[in-house]
């Protein structure tokens, strides 16, 4: 295979990555804070659609974004209300946001851009743009440095950059500040927290609302960045997905990264392999789409290391005599 | 800071329990004055004064469920108190939430540890008490401050060592350091030594001596009468919720605090007749078992049980005992050994190790009935079942016979006496007495071989332990095999007809309970013994991968 | 804790009054959304209503939707009784059509009634697998179920595509489906017996839900088996101490769960379409944890709860004809906030319920005194 085959492999990497880091570093904030979410997926198509619909009619992509950003914010709250105020099973309201979210931007959809639950094509400005970054053009004709530069690092749409970003961002919080260090205490013990004075509702609502933030950013990168407008479900799983590599990244920011471009390149190998063979060997496309499902349940199995989630997830704490 | 002799000999001219309100304020670190706190019905705390003074250690005892706890939650600020008033060097505060309690410069190190397993000891010290938003600043200076509070209160940890690694001892430790680390003048410690060997307990109490004598003020939480009177300088006697009395620990015994906890003479002996053993019904041959966690609990332990007697295991909470128990009832796989039932080895391995020990006649009353024996939502005949539930006696093939089981239950309600007297009432609501009573029937009835019993009264109330111990007797008397673990010594005094010590994973000693003393008993607990030397500590730990 | 003195509620308040409540909080919520968009929520709801109910073509396609509703409401709720959250019934519904499929085409000259039993095992025995690996995971290698079955759901649609675009699908035809069950071989549906139910797609499967109905009760709550079930659900410690072998509890519950949610694969593959086709499941394997919670894991109230699914699906189809602009999605909607209010939420009327029925009765209050100084006492 040539360079530019791979590179244009990897590129695709990069993009379609994205949205499974942002998602996956949601589930971070709020699993890591002892509340399991298993509503990425609804949180995401909520602002997908919430995102798209604002961009199409205001042509503004940042009320767009910031709509989407709201949108997830909100329906964070709710599962915020149900799982942490209200003490209900966080699976459940994992689920019912999913469906709620599925359900509603459809229906809103038909009743609003009468598409068949599309949002109408979004102009040039109602979309993000790819951003070329500096030199690159004058370096794509330096051999392997300047193309990996170009046609790699360049040329994306600004989430892929916010959420490769938000990588060492999110190591930073949690591993040097202090509100990190207690996020991390309240998803292992939160009893302790509570005895050292600190509140847990609230350090369990603020995760759960960055989880809405960067589920906001993950579900505008489907129709405002990667696409030009909502089409129904468009998330297709990738909220599940983001879960997979969150529990295969072991909850932690940096191999979250890495697993989130693994799955990304698994995509993307995928996309390029539409009736293609390998090596010889005719791969189904559909056994690469189930790869990372499987992986993750033979991590979980403890057949390649181990998988074991902060202690107090899925739990409502309540203060016990 | 005054000095605490000076405060005793104050305390010491008045009558006890009316400490001085003359008293300059400032020589009280505490004073709690009317503090009422309600569950629901349950009055856990009945108009409480206490004044603790400043440099002194202060034992506030009492039975389970007399209200130290609560009341000390109050003055953590864990709970509000429904009225009442608390001082703190003589200033009346409305201590809302624990940050406001330790401001004040009072902490808490709970009987359950408040930490972050997979933290280190540093980042446990700091969690809560962070200087700024950064966390590297806070964390240099809780490490320059730590090697200070080790040196100065002789409290050696090391600051990068991970929680769930280090000891329970040390644990403890961590415990005081955050205490300490955020100030604290006066020092709560909620059931210390629970989960200490006696040497742990010792080293505690030689660093809240130095701690006192540092001027800092301790306020000791236990219902363990040895430890008031090793380590306290004054006392106070909690009785159902009510400050009973406050007395001056050197004018005192534990006979007279004995007698002010419990509020009547407590006579601890069971009558019964001199055990008459017969054949070796349960034989025990070089035990060795894991935890949850694979540290190995007990040790290449092996005893025997013979028809006709009661043989008690005695020892400090956590030495192996409830592994010991829940292995040989087949609960918990064991790493090497043989357990063996009139001579025919038990196959306990499987999850379902228990239902073939059943099978075999060997009938298990658990420790943790709530959490173990029984399921607290299932109505009373459902628990009544509860393991035997394949019995023929319960129906034909896989279908339940219900209005056989519900009738066999009302029977042994009749018979054991217990209270409400109604089958199909929900399990949770019987009493910690009646709920073992079901236990308790469930598996006597059964007729088995042996019976193994863990902490057979605990949580149990007077009038029911009487009744329970005469049934483990009558069990004994009816030529059965009956080992019982506890840690509550007069219990296996009074009960065993033999008594086996064990301490760290090993049987260290054997005793006869009419001969031995408490002190020979406690000896052996503590792992001090000339009889046949435990294995080495180091040694018994080579073997742990 | 101002909870510690509420009493539980009485039993029917539990299991009638409370759901009832949530329903109509869903339904006043999605109405509201109705309001919103300018719509009359009142002339949406009878729509709804004549959609399911109105005559027996309605009935019958209600039922048909409910048959669905019944197994996964039922494979949610076996498996909560063993403290299980079987969130994967859509996956083993799905991958069931391959065992319905494999068993129906082979023998389609043969009489329907022999055919059925056999598609029956076929598609529980798919379906048990399918529920009987994450079981096995959970019980032997600790991995969570919840997570598990996520994962199955979508390894199991990745698994149909490839079966029948590239197994299934017989040459000649453009449309990812496998070939027809031959016409003598088919089931014939109720409305062929029952007039009313004429050009429905309710069938012989609505049956055979109803006596795995009556079987999931006798299960639960006769069986020496359903004993130690619910024992483990309650308290897995005390089926230890007990001596039931959770491991073994845990994987066939989770077999018989699967098992029947594979009986949405007969209903859809042998009693309407004659064929494997894609995406026949349509969720009906996340209704059943909205049936399951609102019927409260009781068969009595899985068959009402399916009832009514059933109803707002097939009145939700009819709905979009009635007023235009209104969209069967609504009923998703409705759906998700019942699972919502039911499932995560209980803690909404649950406590006010309870002040309420204190203060109606004082021996209630005295109960509660009691029941909670026994509780503190011990």
């Amino acid at each position: 295979m040539d360079l530019g085959i791979i590179l244009s492999t990897l590129d695709a990497t990069l993009r379609l990555s994205t949205p499974l880091l942002l998602a996956c570093l949601a589930g971070l904030y709020s699993e890591r804070a002892g509340v399991f979410d298993i509503g990425l997926e609804g949180k995401m198509l909520a602002s997908a659609f919430a995102a798209a619909a604002v961009a199409a009619v205001t042509a503004n992509v940042w009320l767009g974004l910031l709509a989407g950003v709201a949108v997830s914010i909100t329906t964070a709250s709710l599962q915020g209300a149900a799982a942490i105020t209200l003490r209900g099973n966080q699976l459940i309201a994992g689920v019912a946001i999913n469906m709620l979210a599925a359900g509603l931007t459809t229906f809103l959809g038909i009743q609003w851009f009468g598409q068949g639950g599309r949002t109408p094509q979004l102009t040039t400005d109602g979309r993000f743009q790819n951003i070329t970054l500096p030199f690159a053009n004058e370096l794509s004709g330096v051999p392997v440095i300047g193309q990996i530069y170009s046609e790699l690092i360049s040329g994306h749409n600004i989430l892929v950059y916010v959420a490769f970003l938000a990588v060492p961002i999110t190591w930073w919080v949690l591993y040097r500040t202090r509100f990190g260090l207690r996020l991390r205490a309240v998803g292992e013990n939160p009893k302790a927290v509570d005895t050292a004075g600190i509140s847990v509702t609230k350090l369990r609502y603020q995760a759960v609302l960055i989880t809405g933030l960067l589920c906001g950013l993950a579900g505008a990168f489907f129709s405002i960045a990667q696409g030009s407008g909502f089409g129904n479900n468009m998330t297709a799983g990738k909220g599940f997905i983001a879960l997979a590599a969150l529990i295969f990244a072991k909850w932690k920011p940096v191999p979250a990264m890495f697993t989130c471009l693994l799955f990304g390149f698994l995509d993307a190998l995928q996309i390029r392999l539409q009736g293609a063979e390998i090596f010889g060997i005719d791969v189904p496309v559909q056994a690469i789409q189930a790869l990372p499902y499987l992986l993750t349940v033979i991590l979980l199995a403890g057949f390649i290391g181990k998988a074991v989630g902060p202690k107090a997830g899925g739990v409502a704490y309540t203060k016990e005599r | 800071m005054t000095d605490p002799v000076q405060n005793g000999d104050n305390l010491q001219q008045r009558p006890q329990g009316a400490v001085a309100s003359s008293a300059a304020a400032s020589d009280l670190a505490i004073e709690l004055i009317g503090i009422n706190k309600r569950f629901g019905a349950v009055h856990a705390n009945k108009d409480i004064d206490l004044k603790v003074r400043r440099g002194t250690v202060h034992g506030i005892v009492g039975e389970n469920g007399a209200g130290k706890s609560t009341l000390m939650s109050i003055l953590y600020g864990f709970y509000t108190a429904d009225s009442g008033e608390i001082r703190v060097g003589g200033t009346p505060h409305a201590i809302t939430d624990s940050r406001h309690a330790l401001a004040l410069g009072i902490g808490m190190v709970h009987q359950h540890f408040m930490l972050v397993d997979n933290f280190s000891i540093l980042e446990n010290v700091v969690l809560g008490a962070e200087d700024s938003a950064m966390l590297g600043p806070s964390l240099d200076r809780a490490r320059k401050e730590l090697t200070r509070l080790e040196k100065e209160y002789n409290l050696e940890v090391d600051p990068d060592a991970i929680i769930e690694d280090v000891s329970v001892g040390t644990q403890q430790r961590v415990e005081i350091l955050k205490a300490l680390y955020r100030g604290a003048d006066v020092l709560i410690l909620d059931e210390p030594t629970g989960v200490l060997t006696p040497a742990e307990a010792d080293d505690l109490f030689r660093v809240l001596r130095v701690l006192r004598d540092q001027g800092k003020t301790i306020i000791l939480i236990t219902h363990k009468l040895r430890e008031i009177m090793a380590i306290t300088d004054y006392v106070s006697v909690m009785r159902q919720g009510a400050m009973v009395d406050t007395l001056k620990t050197s004018e005192t015994n534990p006979e007279q605090l004995a007698e002010l906890m419990v509020g009547r003479r407590v006579l601890l002996r069971v009558h019964k007749t001199p055990a008459r053993p017969g054949d070796t019904f349960l034989s025990v041959e070089n035990l060795v078992v894991k935890d949850d966690l694979g540290v190995t609990r007990v040790k290449d332990v092996s005893f025997t049980v013979r028809a006709g007697e009661i043989v008690g295991i005695a020892g400090v909470a956590g030495n192996g005992q409830s592994e010991l128990l829940e292995s040989i009832s087949g609960m918990r796989d064991q790493s090497s050994g043989t357990v063996r039932l009139k001579g025919t080895p038990l196959s306990l391995e499987g999850d379902d190790g228990a239902h073939r020990a059943r099978k075999a006649g060997l009938a298990h009353v658990p420790e943790d009935r709530q959490r173990m024996g029984l399921i607290t939502g299932f109505e009373e005949w459902e628990n009544a079942m509860l393991g035997y539930e394949d019995d023929p006696a319960y129906g034909k093939g896989v279908i339940l016979d219900i209005p056989a089981a519900q009738a066999q239950a009302r029977e042994r309600i009749k018979k054991f006496d217990i209270r409400p007297a109604n089958e199909r009432l929900k399990t949770a609501l019987f009493s910690g007495g009646n709920q073992q009573k079901i236990v308790l029937a469930r598996e006597m009835e059964r007729n088995p071989d042996v019976l193994i019993v863990g902490q057979p009264t605990r949580g149990v109330d007077i009038g029911a332990i009487e009744f329970i111990h005469n049934q483990i007797i009558k069990m004994r008397d009816a030529g059965k095999a009956i080992l019982v673990v506890s840690v509550e010594l007069d219990e296996i005094r009074s009960l065993a007809d033999r008594i086996l010590v064990m301490f760290d994973g090993h049987i260290v000693g054997e005793a006869d309970p009419a001969t031995a003393t408490e002190r020979e008993l406690g000896l052996m607990m503590a792992g001090v013994t000339d009889k046949k030397a435990p294995p080495a500590r180091e040694a018994a730990e080579g073997k742990m991968p | 804790m101002s909870s510690a003195l509420l009493k539980p509620l009485p039993r029917w308040a539990d299991v009638v009054l409370l759901p009832l409540l949530n329903l109509a909080l869903a339904f006043v919520v999605s109405g509201l959304v109705v309001l919103a968009i300018g719509q009359d929520p009142l002339a949406a709801l009878n729509a709804i209503v004549t959609g399911a109910f109105g005559n027996g073509y309605n009935i019958g396609y209600t039922l048909y939707y409910s048959t669905n509703f019944m197994f996964t409401g039922l494979a949610v709720a076996v498996a909560a009784h063993a403290g299980l959250f079987n969130i994967g019934g859509n996956g083993q519904a799905y991958i069931a059509g391959l065992g319905v499929i494999a068993v129906a085409l082979p023998l389609q000259f043969l009489p329907w009634w022999i055919t059925f039993p056999i598609a029956i095992v076929a598609g529980a025995a798919v379906g048990g697998l399918w529920g009987f690996i994450p079981g096995w995971l959970q019980a032997k290698r600790g991995s969570h179920v919840v997570i598990t079955t996520i994962m199955f759901n979508f390894i199991a649609a990745a698994i149909m595509v490839y079966m029948v675009v590239n197994v299934l699908k017989p040459a000649g035809i453009l449309a990812p489906e496998s070939a027809m069950i031959a016409p003598e071989g088919r089931m014939p549906k109720l409305g062929a017996f029952i007039p009313w139910f004429k050009n429905t797609d309710v069938n012989f499967t609505l049956i055979l839900a109803l006596i795995c109905l009556v079987g999931a009760y006798f299960l639960i709550w006769h069986t020496r088996f359903g004993f130690a079930m619910r024992a483990l659900g309650q308290n897995p410690t005390a089926t230890r101490y007990a001596g039931m072998s959770n491991s073994r509890i845990i994987m066939i519950v989770m077999t018989m769960s699967g098992a029947l949610a594979g009986m949405v694969a007969v209903n859809q593959v042998f009693g309407v379409q004659y064929r494997l086709v894609l995406d026949y499941v349509a969720d009906a394997g996340f209704v059943g944890i909205a049936v399951a919670l609102m019927g409260r894991n009781h068969p009595v109230g899985i068959l009402l709860a399916a009832i009514l699914f059933g109803a707002l699906y097939q009145g939700g189809n009819e709905l979009q004809y009635v007023i235009p602009g209104l969209s069967k999605e609504m009923v998703v909607v409705i759906q998700a906030l019942v699972i919502l209010f039911t499932g995560a939420m209980e803690g909404l009327f649950r406590p006010g319920l309870q002040r309420i029925f204190m203060a109606l009765s004082p021996r209630q209050k005295a109960g509660a005194i009691e029941a909670n100084s026994v509780k503190s006492g011990g």
